[in-house]
């Protein structure tokens, strides 16, 4: 009797399990699904934005009207954009897939910049026809590697959950249609030496300075660690660590960490072999209470700044973030403000310790530039600016514009009803270079920060 | 008569001493001696705000954040009481703006907020670097602290510094979400600890890499050498290490 009913008990569980294993199953099955209908949604997309890419690259081509060039330009880069963001939903990122994905944003920025010029004043130079024939010509060469992987994926019912598995377990070696035709595709693009992209593209990829313009000869160890502590005001027993960068840093530096072994409390900071010059300094610590103003923080930071031997800088820009203030300077050279020479400070605001500098832009954009005289008076400028905006403050401003090229501008800062703008007017030829809303302070939702 | 003048004086007398306590609580407030400026947060910016507001150069919300619309107010101010024009708020123009308007403590926060059973002096918005909000923030310290909790401070605002320069590079998505939640980018991501609930610290080297810290040289990936799997990985060329974290471009 005892004996049935634990029988029947135990076949009740049997079953119960059994049941519950299986709609655990069923769910798993149907997340799966999901998770591989998204990979494959975005995989089509890509496809298929790279079939269209290739068309209105050709139909571009042929066009004979100006009219319809820019709409038939900016229409690649909108393409260009939308492939680039399927690429992003693909699980490819332990795969090599940088060169594609390069390639598709430099079709986008040269069509963008076609797009946005004035081609009845500037038509599409010799060259540049002959960039976006070689264009047309690796779009379409992508275009079949693709759709080939496409095909293959539809015939035998491939799934992206296996790619993902397999890059994720490092099996990258194992066949895999789908793997080995990314590879493919990217071995393609590889192939195509440098597509000269024009004149307008020159400075495009050459961003990265790599501190050429710094001054000063090669620091040892020590200096690095001398030049480190006038940085981190720590008394009392310290433990120092140097280390030199590794192989594939575009510069020489220095990192240097101080620890104080009494309260662990710990600075960091980079600094250029040539010359010594910081890159960065972070001196993490709880900054508990504000007893000094951003006002008189501010002060600190300058006399910081002039101490350490950075010359002509202004302060552009204070803030407040809980109990510390980070301010940016920039460069002033007879009353030309330079903006991509500046240099961010951190200051604490409890006893007014310089606990943070970024000077990583200053070093970068260092050069000796030669600041021309405006072609156009302070007046014209002003009248290019929007009537409606109340000007309250102007001078003049060395920016990097939309090309990446440095211009020479009149900036306008002022009010719109309640917004606030600051707004570039190139000083040679009274272009509007940049237009850019001001942020005012978030409110503050259920202390999200 | 005469009596009838002694009693009312009495009773006035009575009264005057019945609301003493709250004379006293309503007692005039006037600014710390901190010059304010332009990006402050705190008490003194919302008695800035609420003065400003009182004689009608400040038309915004009172929140305690000395933004652009306050900088322009006060300016408006110095140029009309013949101050000069610097968007300071220093010695002579606090004195100037104490003497030509009113305000008392806790009072115009309050009711500008609509929150009358809270004593509000302090600040009810924030300061966010430009271009992000506040949940941008959220998002990527979510990130860094599922990714990087472990790890001292500057390989937490290194991990952040890496999110946005992907951003900014042309082989990555180019939104924080994007870069984020690109499959298999991040493993915190891939096993759901980046909804853990991120700590301070995580928050503050978000803001110090949003505010251009970079300990990281412009790297584009970061792995951590004790449990990476793939190969490929190994290839990039290395700039440094933070912690854990061999960061590499």
């Amino acid at each position: 009797m005892i004996r049935g009913l634990l029988i029947g008990v135990l076949a009740l569980g049997v079953i119960g399990t059994g049941y519950w294993g299986y709609q655990e199953h069923q769910e798993k099955n149907a997340v799966l699904l999901n998770a591989e209908n998204n990979y494959q949604r975005a995989f089509h997309s890509l496809t298929y934005q790279m079939d269209l890419l290739n068309d209105k690259i050709g139909a571009t081509l042929a066009m004979n009207s100006r009219h319809s060039l820019s709409p038939s330009l900016a229409e690649v880069w909108r393409i260009t954009s939308e492939a680039h963001n399927d690429v992003g939903q693909l699980p490819l990122t332990l795969l090599p897939f940088n060169k594609t994905e390069e390639f598709l944003a430099n079709i986008g920025n040269f069509s963008y910049r076609t797009a946005i010029r004035d081609l009845d004043k500037e038509p599409l130079t010799d060259k540049e026809y002959e960039t976006l024939k070689v264009l047309y010509k690796q779009s379409g060469e992508i275009q079949s590697e693709l759709r080939k992987v496409q095909y293959m994926v539809l015939k035998n019912n491939l799934r992206w959950m296996d790619v993902e598995l397999a890059l994720a377990s490092g099996k990258e070696t194992t066949d895999n249609t789908i793997i080995d035709g990314f590879k493919t595709v990217e071995k393609t693009v590889t192939g195509f030496d440098e597509t000269d992209f024009g004149p307008t593209f020159a400075n495009m990829q050459k961003k990265d300075e790599n501190f050429k313009n710094v001054k000063g000869s090669p620091i040892s160890r020590n200096e690095a660690i001398r030049i480190a502590k006038k940085y981190m005001n720590m008394d009392g027993n310290t433990k120092v660590k140097v280390t030199e960068n590794g192989k594939g840093a575009d510069y020489g530096f220095y990192s240097v960490s101080i620890k104080n072994e009494k309260n662990g409390q710990e600075a960091s900071m980079d600094i250029t072999k040539k010359g010594g010059h910081p890159i960065w300094f972070i001196n993490q610590r709880d900054v508990t209470k504000q007893k000094i103003s951003l006002h008189d923080a501010m002060t600190k930071a300058q006399t910081f700044l002039k101490d350490t031997g950075f010359t002509e800088l202004e302060l552009f820009e204070s803030t407040q973030y809980d109990n510390i203030g980070v301010f940016n300077f920039v460069t002033n050279k007879n009353g030309v403000r330079i903006y991509p020479e500046a240099i961010k400070m951190k200051v604490a605001l409890d006893n007014g310790d310089i606990i943070g500098v970024s000077a990583e832009e200053y070093l970068k954009s260092l050069q000796s530039r030669k600041i021309g005289k405006p072609a156009i008076s302070l007046k014209q400028a002003r009248s290019k600016v929007n009537p409606n905006l109340k000007v309250m403050e102007d001078r003049l401003a060395v920016i990097v514009n939309d090309l990446n090229k440095e211009v020479l501008c009149y900036e306008f800062l002022g009010t719109i009803k309640d917004d606030t703008y600051r707004i570039f007017i190139n000083a040679d030829n009274g272009r509007e270079e940049e237009v850019e809303k001001l942020k005012d302070s978030e409110n503050l939702f259920e202390d999200v920060l | 008569m005469n009596k009838k003048t002694l009693f009312r004086m009495i009773i006035a007398a009575l009264l005057f001493c019945a609301s003493m306590p709250f004379i006293q609580v309503n007692k005039v407030q006037a600014f710390s001696n901190q010059v304010i400026q332009r990006g402050a947060v705190g008490e003194d910016v919302i008695e800035l705000q609420s003065r400003l507001k009182y004689i009608g150069f400040y038309t915004g919300k009172i929140d305690g954040v000395f933004g652009w619309r306050t900088y322009w107010a006060l300016r408006n101010f110095q140029y009309e009481f013949g101050l000069p024009i610097d968007g300071l708020a220093g010695a002579t123009t606090k004195a100037k703006l104490v003497k030509s308007t009113k305000y008392t403590k806790g009072n115009n926060a309050q009711v500008n907020n609509g929150n009358a059973n809270k004593t509000n002096n302090k600040a009810t918005a924030v300061n966010i670097p430009k271009g992000f909000s506040q949940n941008d923030i959220r998002l990527m310290a979510n990130a860094v602290h599922g990714e990087s909790r472990g790890e001292p401070y500057i390989g937490q605002v290194a991990v952040a510094a890496v999110i946005l320069n992907r951003v900014n590079s042309s082989s990555f998505p180019n939104t924080v979400s994007g870069v984020i939640f690109e499959p298999g980018a991040f493993t915190a991501v891939a096993d759901g600890q980046i909804w853990l609930t991120p700590n301070e610290t995580s928050k503050k080297a978000v803001i110090d890499a949003i505010n251009g810290w970079d300990p990281t040289g412009e790297a584009l990936y970061y792995f951590n050498p004790a449990t990476a799997t793939s190969a490929w990985i190994w290839s990039r060329p290395q700039i440094k290490r933070i912690g854990q974290h061999i960061f590499c471009k």
